[in-house]
């Protein structure tokens, strides 16, 4: 470790600790760790509402608006005689102007014609003002500095106490089952409002009721990760749960599971170095699992995107090589007036026929050979196999169908149809190639190969 | 102008007819979008609604289906307001109006047309779902069922759309360009399930763009812009007059509108 982890090192308490911590079996950091984990999941699940609804932002709006109802709900509190900290009435104050400024944003987006991101833009800062501003004023109530209130800006997870707990996992609870309860109806709000309107759902109803379970969920997270960072916590899991996955359910699961592990992660590692706040650390985790998500991610992660692309680019080298091959029999041949059958053909030939190095031809070939395509090969002369000329003369037949197709279809210029129809004919599957041979061939010459639309010449060094 | 009022079928309410529209006014901040529409369209017809961009197609089926809230005028269903008829009722709006990217398959796509039925709070069951698989093998694509919607090519994801409307089972079919960029396997199956549904005495108000189809498409057309230009059989409504006056006449749409609104000034 380096010199300047050192304040750390004094604080780290040893692997054996850490252990405990993780596992739960410290009961000082064992409700707190409870508590972010159950946060995690349930904000990860209607975190990918929020998501799916394209409202992200929305939850950012409504976080930074709790806080002049903090301060005013400890006002309150107060001048009724009661103690300042009590927590629910706190999270109440905070729920309602939470909810009064997402009310204010929809009011401005549909009586001007701003649109929700400045709508948001404008609430969330007056409201988050006013909050500071009260919080200043609250500084010279007694008793004010002693209650914490500057936690709920940043959240300070270690402050919770039992009661705090089980109010927590009543609030998670509620708003995992109600959001399972709701799951037919919000995937048809978050997939197509208007058609759900059609069919006689109230789009404003099931609005409200996801905004209520999102706000819920905010509210009860103000105390251990902050109005601040509570917004990453709805959508960084929902966002990386996306990377896993095509299927809306398997998306809930793996945004509960991903927000579960911030949650947990982040907080014992908080509790083990108390100079980092549990909220600052779970955003740092659950941004790890995101970029971790979207790289490794098995439905759309980075890597497995690259992967896709290099097999298409590996199948495209094939068909170019096994396309030329035919062009050139098929050049041979004509000669005699004969019909294309599977013969040796010179690879100098070969490399003339496209601009290939021949780095890059020799590689093809290997390649070739490697899927059972090429018979045999030596320096100068190469031999398809039964499977390779069959598959090069049904490459040769989608493509020339291709090329036909723009000719007739989309008024490309013979000359410069090679090019365009390179492009599209790897992609070609079995139902486009029948569109194609409905279109553009006769039925009694369905199975046979067009002839080229132009000059085939070869490309390579002029002789 | 004048001579298009002759065209004009006068309104009845009756309840035979499964779409009567009544002095139908639609705006979009003050700005009128649809003016004055009066139609009654027979039961057991394929009826295209035509028009130049901008001409209120759109909104006069959104406000036909209780979306765009409605200047003035009335639209009813099968004779009752569309509230009470909704579920007589199948619609399927532009493809592009919705993200196709969203993670769920081709069956959650078409079993929504029967959530309706299936009411709040209760699970979707073996038998809706048995329902969805029997719409998506009516327009050809039962074999895409657990497809994610994304990996659809245009023609498929339309072609889900409309199975979805026929889960719904309804009687009145309110259709926004379901040929809009779909390949000609897709629009053949589709002009022959809209065939279908007419031979079952089912009625479809489809948003059609391609002229040169409506005489074979249709039996019935609207020709709009931003009034009814003409409506009736497409053999004595669909004529190079009235398309000349649908599609050239926009200016003069116009001016008229912008007096009219002075005049609401007055």
């Amino acid at each position: 470790m380096i010199p300047a982890l050192g304040n750390f090192i004094t604080e780290w308490a040893g692997w054996p600790e850490a252990l405990d911590v993780l596992l739960l079996q410290n009961y000082n950091t064992r409700l707190v760790v409870l508590s972010t984990t159950l946060l995690g999941i349930a904000s990860g699940i209607i975190g990918s509402f929020l998501l799916l609804r394209k409202r992200s932002l929305m939850g950012d709006a409504l976080s930074h608006a709790c806080l002049p109802g903090i301060g005013l709900a400890f006002i309150i509190l107060v001048a009724f005689g009661g103690e300042g900290k009590y927590l629910p009435g706190l999270l109440l104050g905070a729920l309602v102007t939470g909810l009064l400024g997402v009310g204010m944003v929809i009011a401005v987006r549909n009586t001007t014609r701003l649109k929700d991101d400045a709508a948001m833009g404008v609430v969330l800062s007056v409201f988050f003002g006013l909050g500071i501003a009260i919080m200043g004023l609250l500084q010279k109530m007694p008793g004010a500095s002693a209650a914490g209130l500057e936690h709920f800006i940043y959240g300070k997870a270690a402050s919770m106490v039992l009661s705090d707990f089980g109010f927590i996992l009543t609030i998670t609870v509620i708003v995992i089952a109600v959001s399972m309860l709701f799951l037919k109806e919000f995937v048809l709000l978050c997939f197509d409002d208007s058609f759900a309107a059609t069919s006689g759902w109230s789009v404003t109803l099931l609005d409200m009721i996801l905004l209520l379970l999102v706000a819920a969920i905010t509210v009860v997270g103000l105390q251990a990760v902050g109005l601040i960072l509570i917004i990453a916590f709805l959508i960084t899991p929902a966002a990386a749960a996306r990377f896993w996955t095509d299927d809306l359910r398997g998306m809930l699961v793996w945004a509960g599971i991903l927000g579960g592990l911030s949650g947990w992660i982040g907080a014992s590692v908080s509790a083990l170095l108390p100079n980092l706040p549990a909220g600052s650390l779970i955003v740092l985790v659950g941004s790890g699992l995101f970029l971790f998500s979207m790289i490794f991610g098995n439905a759309r992660g980075i890597l497995k995107r690259y992967w896709k692309h290099l097999k298409l680019k590996r199948k495209v080298g094939r068909q170019h090589l096994l396309r030329s091959v035919f062009e050139i029999i098929e050049a041979e041949l004509r000669g005699e007036s004969r019909e294309p059958v599977n013969m040796a053909v010179s690879v100098d030939r070969l490399q003339k026929h496209r601009t290939w190095t021949p780095k890059r031809l020799h590689h093809l070939i290997k390649a070739a050979s490697k899927e059972d395509h090429i018979e045999s090969f030596d320096a100068h002369t190469l031999r398809l196999s039964e499977a390779g000329f069959g598959e090069a003369a049904r490459t040769t037949r989608n493509h020339r169908l291709w090329e036909l197709y723009l000719i007739s279809y989309a008024d490309i210029a013979p000359s410069h149809v090679d090019r365009d129809a390179d492009s599209v004919e790897h992609i070609l599957n079995p139902d486009m190639v029948r569109e194609l041979e409905a279109r553009l061939l006769q039925k009694e010459s369905s199975l046979a190969i067009p002839r080229s639309p132009h000059q085939i010449e070869e490309k390579g060094v002029t002789p | 102008m004048q001579a298009n009022l002759e065209n004009r079928p006068i309104a009845t309410h009756e309840a035979s007819y499964p779409l009567a529209i009544h002095d139908l006014t639609v705006a979009y901040s003050r700005k009128p979008v649809i003016w004055d529409i009066d139609l009654d369209i027979p039961e057991g017809k394929l009826v295209g609604v035509i028009g130049p961009n901008g001409a209120g197609k759109s909104t006069l089926l959104k406000a036909c289906l209780d979306l765009v809230p409605k200047a003035s005028g009335d639209v009813r269903i099968y004779g009752q307001i569309y509230r009470k008829n909704r579920n007589l009722v199948g619609y399927v709006p532009q493809r592009e109006s919705v993200d196709w990217d969203f993670p769920i398959s081709a069956l959650d796509v078409v079993t929504m047309g029967l959530y309706g039925n299936i009411g709040w709070l209760k699970p979707v069951r073996s038998q809706h779902k048995a329902i969805a698989l029997d719409a998506l093998d009516r327009v050809g694509v039962a074999q895409l069922a657990d497809r994610q919607i994304s990996q659809l090519s245009g023609g498929q994801q339309q072609r889900v759309f409309i199975a979805r409307a026929l889960a719904q089972q309804a009687q009145l079919y309110f259709m926004d360009e379901p040929f809009a960029a779909v390949d000609a396997a897709t629009e053949r199956a589709v002009v022959e399930l809209l065939q279908d549904l007419r031979n079952q005495g089912k009625t479809c108000v489809v948003v059609h763009h391609d002229l040169s189809t409506v005489t074979q498409y249709f039996d019935w057309v609207i020709l709009l812009n931003m009034r009814v230009v003409a409506a009736g059989p497409t053999q004595t409504v669909f004529t190079q007059e009235n398309l000349h006056k649908t599609y050239g006449g926009k200016l003069t749409l116009l001016v008229e509108a912008s007096e009219a609104l002075k005049n609401l000034g007055k």
